[in-house]
């Protein structure tokens, strides 16, 4: 098991300077030596303007040895790890996976933690999901499919693909809806798949971004115990955030499995898909890219050739889009401090995309994160002018010109 | 001032339970155990009055599975000294379980003995008055605040209909809590893997079921879920008709 470090709790130095220490030794983690207080990732931050203390300023605080006082506030959780400020920043300091992250961990070991985040990562602690459902019923959304869909430890068979599934996949009513049409458009590729059911937890990169690096190894190890015990070629995720975790962050942990994003997967098949893709979709479509597929791992290209492989599609671009993409409010937390979030800023930031998205003259926003699809279907009951936009995973988009089903889109 | 709180395991009802074959029990083989809420209020407001007034918490728990990871969470949380309480572990009553407390703190009330004033699986009644009758302390329930005085507390109680009572108790005291003055605090995994290595758990052996009217518990005769009765009549029809076969099903009872 993994020990925990947290090398503040030390003795010695002070607080800044113990904490500088734990930046340091993270990749690229020297590179916040190179600071030259240029602002540009405060300016770049979507909520940086509330905080007591964006990017540029903790590292100034830092500097300062006042970096304890910061710990007092509470605005960091304002922080939605998006990595615009990493991408931004002209030093290519990791702000985002080091400073931010680090940030949150201490103010999470002095217990200063919305309330509403408290509830996701113990929900997460005991169930294995920050819904707090019942790991039980994890594979209940795969109900009715004939054949069924596979569930590893009763198929006992090696297959293709392991489908990595997590939470919102799993467990939340509108994106299980994305994951039925994803196991449509699979099973349309003849692709033999299985899903790891009650026996998936988190793939915990979300509570890992909120500062809970002891939950985030807990789940990964539980996870790696699973996965050592099936024989599969490859995993595939629709989450970006597990994407993330198995491919950037697992094999620190000692478990390594090549792993795509279903986007990745089903473009690198598109001479067998687009045949198959017989329905027009008449829909000017934008596609909006999800953080932790694009800005994080440059996954842009793929998801567009899906989208314009469909007839009768239209694929438009909104301003802010490929490494200025918005964030949709979700990460590091975020999908856990909404009303912690909606007191301090008023807005969410699903709500300027939205607008963004109409102003671009969309009428289907797509995407291709299960955080998405109902952060932005809530966005258009609340902003009058996108009340007609429509909010569709790209698997839904694909699953509706394969079968002619579900209307327009 | 030492504080102990008792708290104890519960169904989790995220899992949705069943019923065995005896009819006359729950089936444990799906059943998932988790503190009972209010008693996770009890400990959280254990550890406020200690972090406001120093002092020490005791937790006591029944054995029952999982209830080491609850006991070293609570020790991450601030608890000092945890107790796991064995001995017949087939169906703790409240009553065998207040007797087992008793035992457990050789007959003398700690200063403050807080409790969750009900748990969902108490069949034969809350363990707080059953404990404070037998330690003589003056017992209040359905607690949502306490403030230390000078060998008192100020407790505030809940009643029903938005009424809060607030009250002075001579100390010792035993206290059933509703809510805590704030949530019970999430504890970092890191924190409760720190505690899981330097913790200990005490046990002592005083959980005894007791025979006859001794056991003061009821006898389970039929365990079911709730049945749903037929007693709904559907009226079918555009709005008009509907208003009618109202009005007439009124006139019928006798309402109109």
């Amino acid at each position: 098991m993994a020990a925990v470090s947290s090398p503040t709790t030390r003795s010695g130095g002070s607080f800044s300077s113990r904490f500088l220490e734990t930046l340091l030794v993270q990749p690229e983690g020297e590179r916040i030596r190179a600071c030259l207080q240029c602002g540009t990732c405060s300016g770049v931050c979507p909520f940086g303007y509330l905080m007591v203390a964006p990017p540029h300023r903790l590292i100034a605080y830092m500097r300062a040895e006042r970096l304890d006082q910061v710990l007092e506030s509470d605005t960091v959780w304002m922080c939605v790890s998006c990595n615009a400020c990493a991408s931004a920043c002209p030093a290519k300091i990791p702000l985002t996976a080091g400073l931010m992250t680090r940030t949150k961990e201490e103010l999470i070991l002095a217990g200063n933690v919305p309330a509403e985040l408290q509830d996701a990562l113990a929900n997460s602690q005991r169930y294995g999901n920050p819904l707090g459902e019942s790991p039980r019923k994890r594979a209940d959304w795969a109900k009715g499919f004939d054949p069924p869909v596979p569930v590893m430890r009763k198929a006992k068979r090696a297959v293709e693909v392991l489908w990595f599934v997590g939470d919102y996949g799993s467990y939340h009513p509108r994106v299980q809806e994305s994951s039925r049409a994803l196991a449509r458009v699979m099973r349309a590729l003849g692709i033999d798949f299985g899903i790891l059911g009650p026996e998936e937890s988190s793939d915990a990169d979300s509570q890992r971004l909120a500062g809970e690096r002891g939950l985030f190894e807990l789940l990964a190890e539980k996870n790696g115990k699973v996965l050592a015990r099936y024989d599969f070629e490859l995993i595939v995720t629709a989450d970006p955030h597990a994407y993330n975790a198995l491919r950037n962050e697992y094999p620190a942990l000692g478990i390594s499995y090549p792993v795509q994003h279903y986007a990745q997967f089903l473009a690198a098949r598109l001479e067998e898909l687009a045949p198959l893709l017989t329905h027009e979709v008449e829909a000017r479509v934008a596609y909006h890219d999800p953080c932790y597929l694009g800005r994080v791992n440059g996954v842009y290209d793929e998801p567009r050739s899906l989208l314009e492989a469909i007839p009768g599609l239209e694929l438009i671009e909104m301003p802010h889009n490929r490494q200025t993409s918005l964030c949709c409010g979700g990460g590091g937390g975020g999908m856990w401090l909404d009303g912690f979030q909606w007191e301090k800023a008023g807005v969410r930031l699903s709500e300027w995309r939205v607008r963004e998205a109409v102003n671009s003259g969309a009428e289907v926003l797509a995407v291709a994160c299960p955080y998405e699809t109902p952060r932005f279907e809530d966005a258009t009951k609340t902003v009058d002018a996108a009340r007609g936009l429509r909010v569709q995973d790209i698997a839904e988009l694909l699953d509706a010109a394969i079968s002619g089903q579900g209307g327009q889109a | 001032m030492n504080i102990t709180v008792v708290v104890k395991l519960v169904p989790d009802l995220v899992e949705e339970i069943t019923i065995d074959e005896g009819g006359l029990a729950l089936d444990t083989d799906w059943l998932r155990m988790i503190i009972s809420e209010a008693d996770n209020h009890a400990l959280e407001q254990a550890v406020l009055l200690k972090e406001a007034a120093g002092g020490t918490v005791t937790v006591l728990a029944p054995h029952a599975e999982d209830v080491d990871d609850v006991l070293f969470a609570a020790a991450a949380r601030g608890a000092d000294r945890l107790v796991k309480l064995t001995g017949n572990e087939e169906s703790v009553s409240s009553h065998a379980l207040a007797r087992g407390v008793f035992e457990a703190l050789g007959g003398h009330a700690p200063d403050l003995l807080l409790t969750g004033v009900q748990a969902h699986d108490d069949l034969d009644g809350s363990l707080g008055p059953l404990v404070a009758a037998m330690l003589g302390t003056p017992y209040v329930g359905y607690v949502a605040g306490v403030t230390l005085g000078e060998g008192t507390v100020t407790v505030r109680k809940e009643y029903p209909g938005g009424l809060l009572a607030e009250m002075e108790v001579q100390l010792p005291a035993t206290l059933g809590v509703q809510v805590a003055e704030q949530p019970p605090r999430y504890v970092a995994v890191s924190k409760i893997r720190q505690a899981m290595k330097t913790a200990e758990i005490e046990e002592v052996e005083v959980l005894e079921t007791g025979e006859g009217e001794d056991a003061g518990v009821p006898s389970v005769t039929r365990m079911y879920l709730p049945e749903a009765a037929e007693r709904a009549t559907m009226l079918d029809g555009d709005e008009d008709e509907i208003a009618e076969s109202i009005v007439g099903v009124l006139e019928e009872l006798g309402v109109l």
